[in-house]
């Protein structure tokens, strides 16, 4: 079972995270960097299917250089290789040219599942499994709280808005995971050092055969018009508990004619 | 005036609000055009025409239940191709935006996830990082495909033509290639679903257990609310992960949203922080939820929640 495991590298949700007034596009320059916490849980499900049944993890991930930070962690968690995707041409793309550069990228690896985390804390459009399913004509098993996989069949249990789904396709598939799926184990020290000495293949636009043109800023499908940081919302009335709490919560409902 | 599509979201032939919130946006661009699916379509038609609708696109073929997202996108794809529309909006949910991308690569057109608003230039707004910048955007080659949240706008009576034109997908068989094979509901009937309640009630780490979440219910069925759970709340079992609100949960914009033993973590803050009135109930006084409360206070929700259930079942009388 050969395994694609799609890893983002994102600014910290704890940091302050900002748009450039020059491009209007993420500033990840100045932030602190971190793996998109879902896709830990992508990378530890992929070894938990390697570990029963064998193959290869394979980790590919597109970012500027520093990205490679966050694929050592992949491969320090146990992913045996890593293919990386960095081009300055690829600067600002959209999610849709994303998923063109990474489709091209998966099609020249050998697969049975890609897997994604569902959604990335950064942009949260939650659409990159269902754009690569598009794209490679493949099955799209999405929003998996459950994977299995056998003979050729992958089901997964997909979190719904009041409950799950049982989808199934014959592999290959693309698959994305929700966090509850498994609970992603930390790097060892053992693991740390032998991520020193994966291969990591780094891969240009020219590598992959597509133009310049096809991704990037000035060709995205979709642009920033303007931006704007909206004030903090400001701390209304704060009043303690003296027996009456309750009744003082209603009253302000009330106030606001929500009762 | 061109034609804006709507993807209609409905259950058994009754559209959810978010579908008619989408057609009075809809209006403002141009001609309201439904494309409703699947099961029970056909059942739509009367509400989604008293809600704007001059026309709507019935297709009940199955393949739209019977497979994620890709029958629903080349349906739509078909739809561009025939009726030239000038802009799709879907619902901002899980499957909404889905099937939006799947479009967006099919078409070419450009794709804008979780707008809460659109100008007439179609220039959308989307809030980013938690609701700490509102960026302005727009599609720049294809026809427009926008995501759109629910709570954006209200929807709006006022009958539409409603000129109903059957259609067909010719789905693909990579269209047609996840198989959906069961549908399953956890969910408690009777309360309004999460992602389009005017109120939502959360509870978070200081409701203590998966029973004691009872009292939140009782607070949030007092008031016709929908339940929320932080993640702290879901990660320990006490509620499903369906119900959780904030990043890698739901995102949610109600009217008026109660917290009650959530600290308010940035985490939490990314799925609420759009909510008109927000009150907060939290032992901790120096609880972060606090700084963007409304309305704060700073006590045993054990005592309190409770107490409030009361008093609004008194109010209402």
């Amino acid at each position: 079972m050969n395994i694609v495991v799609l890893v983002k590298q994102v600014p910290d949700t704890w940091a302050e995270r900002k748009l450039k007034d020059s491009d209007k596009t993420l500033d990840r320059a100045s932030v602190d960097v971190v793996m998109n916490e879902i896709d830990e849980y992508a990378v530890e499900e992929a070894l938990r299917i390697k570990e029963a049944q064998g193959g290869e993890v394979t980790i590919l991930t597109m970012g500027p250089d520093r990205a490679t930070e966050t694929i050592r962690k992949a491969l320090s968690m146990g992913a045996d290789k890593a293919v990386h995707l960095v081009d300055d041409a690829l600067a600002g793309s959209d999610a849709v040219q994303t998923s063109a550069a990474l489709a091209k990228a998966i099609e020249g690896l050998e697969y049975d599942l890609v897997i994604v985390g569902s959604e990335a804390t950064d942009s949260r459009m939650a659409v990159m499994g269902a754009l690569l399913a598009e794209r490679l004509g493949k099955p799209q098993l999405t929003g998996a709280r459950k994977l299995t996989v056998e003979n050729g069949t992958a089901t997964i249990e997909r979190l719904t808005d009041n409950g799950y789904a049982v989808v199934t396709a014959s592999t290959p598939a693309i698959v994305s995971v929700v966090e509850k799926i498994n609970e992603p184990r930390y790097p060892s020290f053992k693991g740390i050092m032998a991520a020193k000495s994966k291969p990591l293949e780094t891969k240009s636009l020219a590598d992959l055969g597509l133009e310049a043109g096809a991704v990037g800023l000035a060709s995205a499908p979709t642009q920033v018009v303007e931006f704007s940081t909206k004030p903090p919302r400001q701390a209304g009335q704060v009043v303690k508990d003296e027996g009456d709490g309750g009744a003082k919560v209603a009253e302000f409902l009330a106030s606001q004619k929500f009762v | 005036m061109s034609e804006v599509l709507v993807l209609v979201d409905h259950v058994d032939g009754t559209p959810k609000k978010a579908a008619l919130e989408l057609l009075a946006l809809a209006k403002t661009l141009g001609t309201p055009a439904a494309v409703v699916t699947g099961a029970g379509a056909s059942k739509a038609v009367d509400t989604l025409k008293q809600y704007g609708a001059d026309k709507v696109y019935v297709d009940e073929s199955a393949d739209h239940d019977d497979f994620l997202a890709g029958p629903k996108a080349a349906l739509l794809a078909q739809l561009i191709g025939s009726a030239s529309p000038v802009a799709v909006l879907v619902p901002a949910t899980a499957e909404g935006k889905e099937v939006g991308a799947r479009l967006a690569v099919k078409t070419g057109g450009g794709l804008l996830t979780d707008a809460t608003g659109i100008t007439g230039e179609l220039v959308a707004e989307q809030p980013i990082f938690g609701g700490a910048v509102v960026v302005s955007s727009k599609v720049a080659s294809g026809t427009p495909i926008i995501a759109v949240r629910a709570n954006s706008t209200a929807p709006v009576e006022g009958a539409g033509a409603g000129t109903v034109e059957s259609v067909a997908v010719q789905a693909s068989e990579t269209d047609k290639a996840a198989r959906v094979t069961e549908r399953v509901v956890e969910a408690k009937g009777g309360r309004p679903d999460l992602g389009e309640a005017s109120i939502v009630v959360s509870g978070g780490r200081g409701v203590g257990s998966a029973e004691n979440f009872s009292i939140i219910e009782a607070l949030a069925d007092s008031l016709g609310a929908a339940v929320g759970a932080s993640r702290a709340a879901t990660d320990a079992g006490w509620y499903p992960h369906q119900n959780q609100v904030g990043q890698t949960g739901r995102t949610v914009s109600p009217q008026l949203y109660i917290a009650a033993g959530i600290s308010g973590a940035i985490q939490h803050r990314a799925g609420m922080q759009t909510s008109k009135t927000i009150v907060a109930i939290n032992k901790d006084p120096e609880a972060p939820i606090f700084e963007l409360a409304d309305f704060g206070l700073v006590g045993d929700l054990n005592t309190v929640v409770p107490a409030l259930t009361e008093e609004i079942t008194k109010r209402k009388g």
